[in-house]
C-alpha cells in the first residue's frame, strides 16, 4: 500500500505498519465497551478489553515499533478509562514503556487518558502522513484515520464473505476498527461518500495474508441507495 | 413403539369406564347441542366427568374429533352453575389463529346458551390498553399463547391474575411438548400451580405414538387420566403414478404437475401441502402455467402478508376456491370445512406429520380422508412408500427430545424475579416439577441463576450491575424496574432471522422475507414471491421495495427451517424396503428397475447394514455411504469423517449430503472403512470441530437472545442508515477464548448437538452398523449413488474453507 508516496504495510490483524518509520497505527480499540453495555443492562462478557489489549500486544511484539499511534476512540466512553482494571492498566503501561505512544483524541474519548503514559494529541504528523481520528471532508494527502470502521463484502464462488478492511485510494487510508466488540460499516455506506472520489481499494483483515482488492469487485449491499 | 390402531380404537382401562354414566351435560349446553341435532361424543362426556371429579386429563382424538369442545365442557358447566370470580380457565394454543378461532366458537356457545362468561384473547396483537386492563380485571376465559402466559406470570400482580384459576387447557399439546416453547410453557405451568394449587390441567392432542410422554409433560404430580376418542375411518392414501418417469433428484415435482392439476380438477376442493415455502412458490407458479380451466388456486404460507392469508382462509371457508398450495402454516386446527383431497408434494418425512395433514381432508371422523402423495424424486418415492408401510403396520414415530433448554430456564428465572422476590431453593423445587427439567442438577441451576444475576463470569466484573440482588432473608429480587421492563421487551423463545417487508412502490405490502435472502440479491434481480415474480428496486429501512417483473427463471427464496429429516421410524421402514424384495412389489416399474440394477452392479443393504461404495471419478476417489438418517445427521457425519480422513492421509477435498446418503471425495482411497465410521468419531472429533464451526455461532446467537444476554433486534433497527454491525459472533469469539466453560456456551453446544447436528441419532446409527459395513469397491458410480452425486458442487462451504475462498478470490499481493 502506497499512501502519498509512503510505503505502508497493512497487517492481517488490522494494524497499519510503517516499517521504515518503525511506527504502527491502530484505530478504534473501544476499550471498556463490554462494561459500558453492562452499565445499561446487557451483561456481555467482560473480556473484550483484555482480548483487545492482548491482540495489540501480539502485534507489537511481532512488529517491534518505536512509535504506536492510537487513532482515537481508544476508549469506549469516559468511564472506560477510570473503569479499567489493574491488569489492563499494567498491560498498557508495559506496552508503552520505551516507546513513543500517541493517543489521538476521538469522539468517544475527547479527553486524553491522564493516568496513562503517552502523549495526547488532536492530530500527529510525521513525514508525508497525518494521523487523525476522523477522515476530513477536505482532501488531505497522506491522511491516516479510523472512526468509520470500514468493512467489505466479497462474493467468491457464489458465497458472501464480510470482513473488516483497510480502504485507501493512495492519498488517504482508513483503518479497520481493532476492538474485539467494534463492528463494521460497509464501505458503500453514505458515511464514506466523497472520501474516495476516484475509487478505492480494500485490504480484508482476518485472513492469512493481505491482498489488494479493487473497490469495484466488492458486493454493493442492496440496502445502500446508489 | 406404540401401535397406531391401539391409539385409534382402544380405550385405556381404568376409572373412566365407570365415569360414563355419572355425568351429563349442563342443561344449557345440552339444549345447545340438541338444537343443532348433535350428540355429545363419548370422550367429551368422559372428559367432563373426569374433570368434575377433579382429575387432570389428556384427551387424544384425531383431527375433527371435537376434542377442543371436550376441553371446554367442564369450564362452561362450572361457570354456568357457580358463576365466575376472576380468571377461571386459561386456554393455551401454539397459534394465535387458534385462539381467535376458538374465541369465536366459544363466544357463540356462550351467547346462545346464556351462560354468563367473559371470553377474551391475549396475543401479540392485543392492544396495550386492553392488556393492562386484563391484568387488573382478567376475563373468565382467556385464550392465549405460551409466550403470553410466561409474560403474564412475570407481572407483580400474577397472584391476583391466576389466584382463582380452575382449569388450564393446552391445545395441540403434541406440537408444543419437546420444543423450546413447550419448555417455556412447562415452566410457566409450574408457576401457575404455585399460584393456584389444585387446578386441573387438560391437554388436547392429535393421535401420537407415545401418549405417556405427553401425559408426563402435563402431570403436576396429581396424575393425569388419558381419554381417547373412538377411532376415525382409516385414511385412503395413494402414491401418485405420474405419467412421466420419476426423476432421480430434485424437489420440484415438475414431472407430476399435470397430474396434480388433473387431480385438483376432478374434486371439489383440495389442499396441496409442500414442505417448504420455496416449494410452495414453485408449485403455485407451475400450476397456474397450465391452469387452462382457470380454477381458483391460491397460495398460503407464513411469509405472506396477514391480510392476504386471511383472504385466502375466508375464500376457502366460503368454498370459492378449488385448491390452496400451503406449507405447515395450515397443518393445525383452524377449521376449513369440507376438503375433498389432500395432496402432499415431496416426502412427508414422518407418520405423525402425514396423518395430521391427511386429517385436513374430510374432517369428519366417520368419513375416510383421501390423500395423494406426490414424491419429487426416487428416494422420496421410497420414503412415501415407507410412510405408507408404517401407517399400514400401525407404527408411529417416537417422541422428540426431552431435555429442557438452559436459555429458556434463564428467561424463566428472570420472569420469576420480575414478578417478585424468590427463594432459590423453592424455585429449584418448582422448576424440577416441570418434566423437561426433572433431571436438572442443582449445580447447573445455580450457574443459571448466577448468569441471570451477574452474567456468570469468572471475573466478578459486574457486581455493580447485578440484575438480581440478594435480600437478608436469602431471597433474590430484581435490582430495578428497568431490568423487568427490558425482560418483557425481550421475552420469548422463538428467534427468527430478521425479516424485511416486501413492499410495492405504491406502498402495498405483499409479505415478509428473510433479510439474508434479500441482502444476497442485487438491485434489479428477480425473485418469485407470493405467487408472482418481482424485481428488487432497493431496500429502504425495513422494506424491500419491489416492482412486478417478467422472468421465467426467477430466484426463489430459500428459507431457514421448514425442511425436516425423515423420522427414525420412517428411515427404518425405508431400509426395510431396500432389504426385503417383497416390499418392492408395489413400486413403479422404473423405480424397481433402478433398484434391480443396483443389486446387480453393487448391492442393496440389509436392514441394519451400512452400504459404503467407493469408486474413482475425474481423478478423485469418491466414497458414498447410505445411512438414511437425514441431511443434518449426514452433514455432521461428513464433517467428522473428513477430519478423520485428513489424519489417515486420504486428502479429503469435500463432501455433500442429502437425506439419504453422504458423498465424500478425496485424493486417495480410504482402505479401512471400519475405522472411518467407528463410534469414537463422536468422542474424539466432535468437540474439537464444533468449537470452530459456524453452527455453534448460529446456536449461540439464538441462545444468547433467549437467555437475555443480548437484546432482540426490533423492527426498524436499521433506521439510522449508518449501521455498525456488532454481531453476536464477536461476543462468541471473546467468550470462547476467555471463558470456554461459560453456561451459555454449554447451552449453545447442547442446542447445536440436539437440534442441528442430531448427534444422538448419529450415535444410534454408528452403534447399529458396528460390524455391518457392506463395502463395495466399484469402477464407477452406482444407480443408488447417482442422486447424491448430482448434488456435488452445490454443497455448503465449511467455515474453515473461508480463507481458501478469499485466497481464490485473488487480488494483488
Amino acid at each position: 500500500m502506497i499512501v502519498n508516496g509512503t510505503a505502508l504495510q497493512p497487517d492481517p490483524t488490522g494494524v497499519l505498519h510503517w516499517a521504515e518509520a518503525r511506527l504502527i497505527a491502530v484505530a478504534d480499540l473501544h476499550l471498556g465497551k463490554g462494561k459500558a453495555f453492562a452499565r445499561h443492562g446487557s451483561l456481555l462478557p467482560p473480556h473484550d478489553t483484555n482480548a483487545t489489549i492482548r491482540r495489540l500486544a501480539e502485534a507489537i511484539t511481532r512488529l517491534e515499533p518505536e512509535c504506536v499511534v492510537c487513532l482515537g476512540d481508544s476508549f469506549h466512553d469516559r468511564e472506560a478509562v477510570s473503569g479499567l482494571d489493574q491488569a489492563s492498566l499494567a498491560a498498557l503501561e508495559d506496552l508503552a514503556r520505551g516507546r513513543d505512544w500517541i493517543w489521538i483524541a476521538g469522539n468517544h474519548d475527547p479527553a486524553p487518558p491522564a493516568m496513562l503514559s503517552g502523549r495526547a494529541m488532536e492530530a500527529f504528523t510525521n513525514g508525508g502522513l497525518t494521523f487523525r481520528h476522523e477522515p476530513s471532508c477536505a482532501m488531505v494527502a497522506g491522511e491516516v484515520s479510523g472512526h468509520l470502521h470500514p468493512s467489505a463484502v466479497i462474493a467468491p464462488k457464489g458465497t458472501r464473505i464480510r470482513r473488516r478492511c483497510f480502504a485507501s485510494d493512495g492519498r488517504r487510508v482508513i483503518l479497520p476498527a481493532f476492538g474485539a466488540y467494534a463492528g463494521g460499516l460497509d464501505v458503500h455506506e453514505r458515511a464514506f461518500s466523497g472520501l474516495f472520489p476516484a475509487g478505492f481499494d480494500v485490504w480484508l483483515v482476518g485472513g492469512r495474508e493481505m491482498r489488494r482488492i479493487r473497490g469495484n469487485r466488492l458486493v454493493r449491499p442492496a440496502w445502500i441507495e446508489s | 413403539m406404540k401401535s397406531l390402531h391401539d391409539d385409534l380404537h382402544v380405550t385405556a382401562p381404568g376409572p373412566e369406564s365407570c365415569l360414563r354414566h355419572s355425568t351429563s351435560l349442563p342443561e344449557a349446553v345440552g339444549h345447545w347441542f340438541m338444537a343443532r341435532g348433535w350428540q355429545p361424543r363419548r370422550h367429551q362426556l368422559d372428559t367432563l366427568a373426569a374433570m368434575t371429579q377433579g382429575h387432570s386429563c389428556l384427551v387424544i382424538a384425531p383431527t375433527g374429533g371435537g376434542k377442543t369442545m371436550a376441553g371446554f365442557l367442564f369450564s362452561l358447566a362450572d361457570l354456568a352453575s357457580s358463576g365466575g370470580s376472576g380468571l377461571h380457565t386459561l386456554y393455551v394454543a401454539p397459534l394465535k389463529a387458534l385462539c381467535v378461532d376458538m374465541a369465536r366458537n366459544l363466544g357463540a356457545v356462550v351467547d346462545e346458551t346464556g351462560i354468563s362468561a367473559r371470553i377474551e384473547t391475549r396475543t401479540g396483537d392485543t392492544p396495550q390498553a386492553c392488556r393492562r386492563r386484563q391484568r387488573s380485571d382478567p376475563p373468565d376465559i382467556l385464550l392465549t399463547t405460551p409466550e403470553s402466559v410466561a409474560l403474564l406470570a412475570s407481572w407483580p400482580e400474577a397472584g391476583h391474575i391466576f389466584g382463582h384459576l380452575r382449569v388450564v387447557i393446552v391445545d395441540e399439546i403434541h406440537e408444543l411438548a419437546g420444543t423450546k416453547r413447550g419448555d417455556q410453557l412447562a415452566l410457566a405451568l409450574t408457576r401457575l400451580s404455585a399460584l393456584s394449587p389444585g387446578h386441573r390441567r387438560i391437554g388436547l392432542s392429535a393421535t401420537v405414538a407415545e401418549p405417556m410422554k405427553l401425559r408426563s409433560y402435563l402431570d403436576d404430580g396429581a396424575g393425569v387420566m388419558i381419554i381417547r376418542a373412538d377411532g376415525g375411518a382409516f385414511p385412503d392414501i395413494t402414491i401418485m403414478e405420474a405419467g412421466n418417469r420419476i426423476p432421480l433428484a430434485g424437489h420440484t415435482a415438475r414431472h407430476a404437475v399435470p397430474d396434480i392439476y388433473r387431480a385438483i380438477r376432478d374434486v371439489g376442493t383440495a389442499l396441496v401441502f409442500v414442505n417448504t415455502r420455496s416449494q410452495a412458490e414453485r408449485v403455485f407458479q407451475d400450476l397456474w402455467e397450465i391452469n387452462d380451466d382457470n380454477l381458483g388456486i391460491a397460495l398460503h404460507h407464513g411469509s405472506l402478508a396477514r391480510e392476504q392469508r386471511l383472504k385466502v382462509e375466508s375464500a376457502m371457508a366460503e368454498g370459492s376456491l378449488r385448491a390452496v398450495v400451503a406449507t405447515s402454516t395450515l397443518d393445525l386446527g383452524v377449521d376449513w370445512g369440507a376438503v375433498d383431497l389432500v395432496v402432499q408434494i415431496g416426502a412427508p418425512k414422518g407418520v405423525a406429520r402425514m396423518l395430521q395433514r391427511i386429517g385436513r381432508a374430510g374432517h369428519r371422523m366417520d368419513e375416510p380422508s383421501r390423500a395423494l402423495l406426490v414424491p419429487a424424486n426416487r428416494f422420496e418415492l421410497l420414503e412415501c412408500q415407507a410412510v405408507l408401510d408404517a401407517i399400514g403396520e400401525g407404527v408411529l414415530d417416537g417422541a422428540p427430545r426431552e431435555r429442557g433448554g438452559i436459555d429458556v430456564l434463564a428467561q424463566h428465572v428472570l420472569a420469576t424475579a420480575a414478578s417478585g422476590p424468590f427463594d432459590p431453593d423453592t424455585l429449584y423445587r418448582d422448576v424440577i416439577k416441570a418434566p423437561p427439567y426433572a433431571s436438572l442438577e442443582r449445580g447447573l441451576f445455580d450457574r443459571i441463576v448466577d448468569y441471570v444475576a451477574t452474567g456468570g463470569y469468572a471475573l466478578a466484573a459486574y457486581e455493580r450491575f447485578r440484575r438480581l440482588t440478594a435480600c437478608d432473608d436469602g431471597t433474590l429480587r430484581i435490582s430495578n424496574e428497568a431490568t423487568a421492563r427490558r425482560f418483557r421487551m425481550n421475552a420469548g423463545t422463538i428467534v427468527e432471522d430478521a425479516r424485511l417487508k416486501v413492499r410495492m412502490r405504491n406502498g402495498k405490502v405483499i409479505g415478509e422475507v428473510e433479510e439474508h435472502f434479500v441482502l444476497g440479491l442485487s438491485v434489479g434481480e428477480t425473485f418469485a414471491f407470493a405467487g408472482d415474480v418481482w424485481a428488487l428496486v432497493g431496500i429502504r429501512q425495513t422494506d424491500a421495495i419491489v416492482t412486478r417483473a417478467r422472468d421465467r427463471d426467477p430466484r426463489v427464496p430459500v428459507y431457514g427451517g421448514g425442511s425436516f429429516p425423515p423420522t427414525t421410524n420412517v428411515a427404518g421402514f425405508l431400509r426395510k424396503i431396500l432389504a426385503e424384495p417383497d416390499r418392492r412389489a408395489v413400486l413403479p416399474d422404473d423405480v424397481r428397475e433402478w433398484l434391480d440394477i443396483q443389486t446387480k452392479l453393487s448391492a442393496l443393504p440389509g436392514v441394519d447394514d451400512l452400504l459404503v461404495e467407493t469408486f474413482p471419478r475425474a481423478g478423485k476417489m469418491f466414497l458414498v455411504a447410505f445411512p438414511f438418517e437425514g441431511r443434518p445427521a449426514h452433514q455432521t457425519l461428513g464433517m467428522l469423517m473428513t477430519r478423520r480422513m485428513e489424519r489417515m492421509g486420504a486428502g479429503p477435498l469435500g463432501f455433500v449430503a442429502n437425506d439419504y446418503a453422504l458423498a465424500i471425495w478425496s485424493l486417495r482411497r480410504v482402505l479401512d472403512i471400519e475405522t472411518l465410521v467407528d463410534e469414537s468419531l463422536l468422542l474424539e472429533d466432535l468437540d474439537d470441530w464444533l468449537a470452530g464451526s459456524s453452527l455453534l455461532k448460529r446456536s449461540f446467537r439464538k441462545v444468547a437472545t433467549v437467555a437475555g444476554l443480548i437484546e432482540r433486534q426490533h423492527p426498524g433497527y436499521r433506521k439510522t442508515g449508518r449501521q455498525v454491525t456488532f454481531s453476536t459472533d464477536l461476543i462468541y469469539d471473546v467468550l470462547r477464548r476467555h471463558e470456554p466453560d461459560h453456561v451459555l456456551l454449554e447451552a449453545a453446544r447442547k442446542e447445536a448437538m440436539d437440534t442441528l447436528l442430531e448427534t444422538r441419532r448419529l450415535e444410534d446409527m454408528l452403534v447399529r452398523v458396528r460390524g455391518r459395513i457392506l463395502q463395495r469397491d466399484l469402477d464407477t458410480v452406482s444407480p443408488l449413488a447417482l442422486p447424491v452425486m448430482l448434488e456435488v458442487g452445490r454443497q455448503m462451504v465449511a467455515s474453515s474453507a473461508l480463507d481458501d475462498l478469499i485466497d481464490a478470490f485473488g487480488g494483488d499481493p
